[in-house]
């Protein structure tokens, strides 16, 4: 028995256009007032490729590939890593006004109040 | 059986991954569930790079008597790798955050680049399908790699001015050619071609070098007002790196995490030159400050300066302002302050918005990250589309270092290089202030006409200095009524 993935031709092709699809679709929803946190997170996700970098790497048989190796994994590890750093603290900067009394201003807040009233 | 039950944890620990990479980016799509989001897609990525140490025990048995030195080079790399990376990532300053971006996405398509070479300096490729590949890969990741190296040094000042050579788009274009001449010997010495001057692993050396060169010759032209663009297409030239890298390795999640981040960069790639009214074509290849020349005579009129305190005053007694942000607000440091005197007019029952052009700033949306980091709630944020037939019925309309996106020429003339580029409709408000450094003209060279329109003054000075004089200004007042 075998769990090797085998992707030939047409198969990488289908995961290759639902994946662009996927892709498309989700970020297409996505607020332009997120795009920032959106490009990081995303830049975050191609950190994958450290992954790709170990195989390499544990599987070098010559000092060239593994100094190759070594630079896979030391990139794609600042990749993910420092993507996810900048991507998380982005996302904790955004509140709503609902969050701070004090700017009370607008309908949502205004419903909130009504609420606690009731 | 270690090897199976390795390679079935990979499996999962991989499937896990594209799974929480794509949920995690779906609930990116509000700012409510987007911090969760990306902790969702750390998760993944912890799994996934935790299960591929399990590699060790599949690996072939020539890299046997290799695997301690092997294990010892992956552990420093991840440390030094994602410790640095994450120390900067958590220190750096949000206005920065363009050129950071720009040396992660490097850094990934570095690293797709370097998995390529593995390949090919390895023989491990099958068939041609899988060598054309790796090259594609490999070029898209080395030319990634260097592009966002000088993109960095662009948005971070290192490089001052757009470097413009005659005859530049032909060398681009040599280099280009001779890159995927020598991906064709390659692939030509790996069908059994004879009599080639060098060996195929010095081949592998020169394509890398071009694919480098390359990279480096398409940025360097390339001005800071199209950053936003540049960022966004080398994003989905990472990502396609890493898609095409993932089929090499025929590892699913890389192909998949890639390819959504190539489709999530391309759409951004899009938006982006839409919001200038541009192709991405034109952006890459044109020098857009070169052809910018307007006629300085179409004009009528004269630019009137007025007082920082009698604006803040006409505000703070409008019963609605709109506020149009641009790049000189954060290169001024002023976004705190900005939302110090929006509290002073939001406590004095001003209704007050903030309207954000999709490229103001050096990256999407870096304008909201910067007014989310001084504190602004995000519902008073609007984009162009959400928030341009207001202005028609706002009394002040206050733009501060902002200039090509609020130019009504974009409309009316047709000879301006930028007619037909969304605008914030910012002259049709009853009032307009504008706080600008000088009279002078904006980044591209452009004469606003916005400046000279009736209904528009201007307050000259730096944003910061300006708007602690409005402060006081409005501060004064409550001091006087009490």
């Amino acid at each position: 028995m075998n769990f090797d993935i085998a992707m030939t031709g047409f198969v990488a092709l289908y995961i290759f256009t639902l994946a662009a699809f996927a892709g498309w679709v989700i970020i297409g929803n996505v607020p332009a007032i997120l795009h920032t946190p959106l490009m990081s997170g995303s830049n975050f996700v191609h950190g994958i490729v450290v992954v790709g970098g170990l195989y390499g790497l544990f599987n070098a048989t010559t000092p060239l590939e593994q100094a190759i190796g070594f630079f896979a994994v030391l990139l794609g590890a600042g990749n993910a890593a420092g993507g996810y750093a900048v991507t998380d603290r982005m996302l904790a900067m955004f509140k709503t006004s609902d969050a701070k009394p004090k700017a009370a201003h607008g309908h949502g807040h205004a419903r909130v109040h009504h609420l606690k009233k009731s | 059986m270690l090897t199976l039950v390795s390679q079935l944890v990979i499996g999962g620990a991989d499937l896990c991954a594209a799974f929480l990479f794509m949920f995690g980016l779906k609930r990116m799509s509000s700012p409510a569930t987007a911090p969760s989001g990306i902790r969702v897609a750390g998760l993944g990525m912890i799994a996934a790079v935790a299960a591929s140490f399990l590699y060790l025990f599949t690996v072939d048995a020539a890299a046997r008597p290799h695997m301690m030195v092997n294990i010892g080079l992956a552990v420093t790399a991840l440390l030094i790798g994602g410790v640095g990376a994450w120390f900067v990532g958590r220190k750096v300053a949000m206005t920065a955050m363009p050129q950071m971006v720009a040396i992660y996405n490097g850094m990934g398509g570095g690293a797709a680049g370097s998995i390529a070479a593995l390949e090919l300096f390895g023989g491990h490729t099958q068939g041609i399908t899988q060598l054309v590949v790796t090259l594609l890969g490999g070029l898209i990741g080395a030319v990634s790699l260097s592009g966002s190296v000088i993109a960095w040094a662009k948005l971070d000042g290192v490089i001052k001015k757009p470097l413009r050579v005659k005859g530049q788009q032909f060398a681009n274009a040599a280099v280009m050619i001779a890159s995927l001449a020598v991906a064709g010997v390659i692939v030509a010495s790996s069908l059994g071609a004879s009599g080639l001057p060098f060996t195929t692993s010095t081949w592998i050396w020169i394509f890398f070098a071009c694919a480098l060169v390359f990279g480096v010759l398409m940025t360097l032209p390339i001005g800071g007002a199209d950053m936003p663009v540049v960022i966004s297409i080398y994003n989905a030239f990472t990502g396609l790196a890493v898609g095409l890298g993932g089929f090499v390795l025929q590892n699913p999640a890389l192909m998949i995490a890639g390819m959504v981040v190539g489709a999530a960069g391309l759409l951004l790639t899009v938006l982006m030159a839409k919001a200038m009214n541009r192709s991405i074509a034109n952006v890459l290849f044109t020098n857009f400050g070169a052809e910018a020349k307007a006629k300085p005579g179409a004009i009528q009129g004269n630019e009137r300066p007025t007082d920082a305190s009698d604006a803040a005053i006409k505000m703070r007694y409008a019963s609605s302002v709109i506020i149009v942000p641009g790049y000189g607000l954060a290169a001024a440091h002023a976004q705190q302050k900005l939302y110090e005197f929006v509290k002073l007019l939001l406590a004095a029952k001003v209704s007050v918005k903030f309207a954000i052009h999709p490229v103001a700033g050096r990256m999407p949306g870096q304008m909201d990250v910067l007014l989310a980091e001084a504190g602004v709630p995000y519902d008073m944020i609007f984009q162009l589309d959400d928030i341009n037939d207001d202005f028609a019925t706002t009394d002040v309309a206050l733009v501060i270092g902002a200039n090509d996106v609020v130019n009504p020429a974009a409309r009316s003339d047709k000879s301006s290089p930028i007619f037909g580029m969304p605008i914030l409709n910012a002259d049709k408000a009853k009032q307009v202030y504008v706080i600008k450094r000088g009279q002078g003209k904006g980044y591209s060279g452009i004469v606003n006409a916005l400046f000279y329109s009736p209904n528009c003054n201007m307050v000259y000075g730096d944003a910061h200095v300006v708007l602690v004089k409005m402060i006081e200004a409005v501060r004064g007042l409550g001091a006087a009524a009490a």
